[in-house]
């Protein structure tokens, strides 16, 4: 239960970070975080205590094994969040050299 | 066993790499190429919902067929309700890429816009026809990735700065979404939206299940812009090239935010009515706040993309009226008909919403401006772009003939049999102060004036834009046919009955 207080603290700390920062390149991070947070959520959900890896073992049938789905997931949405991270970077550059500042207080044309 | 199923996404794939691989070696080859496969595309969805409609069917992904009840691999289903969305999103998609070819002439890298299309096409038809919940979540970030690009695509300050409000405000639903679909696997043990109803009996965590809806409808709710979560919508939506806008708020923000609402919360959770009057709460408030958003606004787009925040809130209001009456567990022929009205309205508002994003795309080729202050007098020089406008204006703001009247119509009259007489007056209100708006923007885009600072040069724009548009306000006529009660049965009908009846939605993917 401890490991999944402290996921959700980790959440919150990307949040925090999101809400909070005025650099463009520290929300990129705390989005990062936050991702990751839900990440390590989904590891946590297939994790069994003293799990092996699900290769099926006919001689011994009490053993526990984790499950391998959740995992195969986590690794498709980091997949996934590698290409929003990508895409979010190469934007904050273009701002960058657009407005000369990563500051988000100076980047406002758009309001209304 | 339905051999188009995969298709939908695969043709559209494969179309953006070829448009990258060959585009560069043949010059204006993707410009052409995207229209053809969109088009196909198109036909083969109107194929289908003159057959799949009544008959529904499952595709299974590498042929792993269900075994004794309990699905072993991924599933596509294509029901009424999917192939509704395929035909809004193949067809807009068509419109758009058709007129695109003259309008993406002020942009360079043209190929990179067509494969960027391509993919945020496939990655929409995958949505809408996948039956599991992790393949929704990839899908959909193929589409809205794809849709983060083609905002920024005018790489100037505006253009960067809607992509990246859109960025972190998209990927904090994709969190949400993400952690949803966690938390319903951790319960289930299964992905599969059919065999997660199953796990449903009598005596589940209920609770558990009220904080998993709540997660997935924030999560959806930030994509479709209902309106708390509305932030990014007008800047995105306003700063997109003009085909792109009609793309986001004609199909886009439905196909990511609407449908996956309405699909997960008739067939994957039970209906309970806390959550139902939640669901029609956020309708109402997004219909009322949208518009009067929007009656400020003097740049063109940002009013439409208002609009469709108050539109949209139409189509869940009357859906959330559905799921109230359904949970109450009365009056069943007016919640089927107040889904079908909602239903209706989606359709209706592609059409004309995607016409009128078009319109706006042909004032700017034309002018270079999106403020309605500086237009005026177009209505003599760009005949075609005024009359298909004044059709969409009246369309959506529901003057008849015109479709929105009728989907609007019914879901008043739904709204009155329901006995929900504050929520059907909040619709008139917002009807009129929408006919309001348009009245606006009719005047000083193309009547209120006749001197010379705008005549000059002004003349229609190119062909596929006209064509486009027309074809576009040919739908708005001919989607008014759908409210006569023989061509509903045909469509509307099976769309409804698949989402108000989960078993049957069970018996379609698991097997009997």
């Amino acid at each position: 239960m401890t490991a999944y207080i402290l996921c959700f603290i980790l959440f919150l700390v990307g949040l925090y970070g999101v809400i909070t920062r005025r650099n463009l390149v520290k929300i990129a991070i705390s989005l990062s975080v936050m991702e990751l947070s839900t990440f390590l959520l989904f590891a946590l959900i297939g994790y069994a205590d003293g799990g092996v890896a699900p290769i099926v073992d006919p001689s011994n049938p009490a053993k526990v094994y984790v499950d391998p789905m959740p995992q195969a997931l986590v690794l498709t949405a980091i997949v996934i969040g590698l290409a929003t991270t990508a895409m979010l970077m190469a934007t904050i550059i273009r701002l960058y050299r657009k407005y000369g500042t990563f500051d988000i207080r100076e980047i406002k044309n758009l309001k209304g | 066993m339905n051999p188009l199923i995969p298709l939908f996404v695969a043709i559209p794939l494969s179309g953006a790499f070829i448009d990258m691989i060959l585009g560069r070696f043949i010059k204006g080859f993707s410009r052409y190429f995207t229209p053809v496969i969109i088009l196909a595309l198109a036909s083969m969805s109107i194929y289908s919902a003159a057959t799949a409609g009544t008959n529904p069917s499952v595709y299974y992904v590498g042929g792993w067929e269900p075994v004794k009840g309990i699905p072993v691999g991924i599933c596509m289903v294509m029901d009424g309700f999917s192939v509704l969305m395929l035909c809004i999103i193949n067809i807009v998609g068509f419109l758009s890429a058709f007129y695109s070819i003259s309008y993406i002439k002020r942009f360079t890298s043209d190929n990179f816009y067509y494969a960027l299309f391509c993919l945020m096409t496939a990655g929409m038809n995958g949505v809408v026809l996948s039956g599991d919940l992790f393949n929704i979540f990839v899908f959909l970030e193929i589409s809205v990735i794809s849709a983060y690009a083609l905002v920024a695509f005018g790489v100037e300050k505006n253009e960067l700065e809607a992509s990246f409000k859109y960025q972190v405000l998209g990927s904090l639903a994709s969190f949400f979404i993400l952690a949803g679909i966690a938390l319903i696997y951790w319960k289930t043990k299964t992905l599969n939206i059919a065999d997660i109803r199953e796990t449903l009996k009598p005596g589940y965590d209920r609770p558990f299940y009220i904080f998993v809806e709540l997660l997935i409808l924030s999560g959806f709710g930030i994509k479709a812009a209902i309106i708390p979560f509305h932030a990014w919508l007008p800047d995105a939506h306003s700063s997109a090239p003009s085909p792109i806008s009609a793309m986001l708020s004609g199909v886009l923000i439905k196909a990511a935010g609407i449908y996956l609402i309405i699909r997960l919360f008739f067939n994957l959770f039970e209906i309970n009515e806390s959550v139902a009057v939640l669901i029609t709460t956020l309708g109402a408030l997004s219909m009322v706040i949208g518009v009067f958003l929007a009656i400020g606004q003097w740049d063109i787009k940002r009013l439409l993309a208002y609009h469709s925040i108050s539109q949209m809130g139409y189509v869940v209001l009357s859906v959330g009226m559905g799921m109230i009456l359904i949970s109450r567990g009365v009056r069943h022929e007016i919640a089927m008909l107040a889904i079908a009205g909602g239903l209706y309205h989606l359709v209706n508002h592609a059409a004309f919403k995607g016409l009128l994003f078009l319109n706006a795309g042909a004032i700017e080729y034309t002018l270079g401006t999106r403020d309605l202050k500086e237009m005026g007098g177009l209505g003599k020089s760009m005949p075609a772009t005024s009359a298909t406008s004044f059709i969409a204006s009246m369309s959506i703001s529901g003057i008849p003939p015109f479709n929105g009247f009728f989907s609007k119509i019914i879901i008043i009259i739904a709204a009155v049999m329901a006995r929900f007489y504050f929520l059907a007056f909040l619709a008139i209100l917002v009807s009129i102060i929408t006919l309001a708006s348009f009245l606006k923007f009719q005047r000083y885009a193309f009547y209120n004036r006749e001197d010379a600072k705008v005549e000059k040069g002004i003349k229609e724009v190119p062909f596929p834009m006209v064509f486009s548009m027309v074809i576009m306000s040919l739908l708005c006529i001919i989607l008014s046919l759908l409210a006569f009660p023989g061509i509903r049965d045909a469509i509307l009908t099976p769309a409804t009955d698949i989402l108000t009846d989960p078993a049957k939605y069970k018996d379609l993917v698991i097997g009997i």
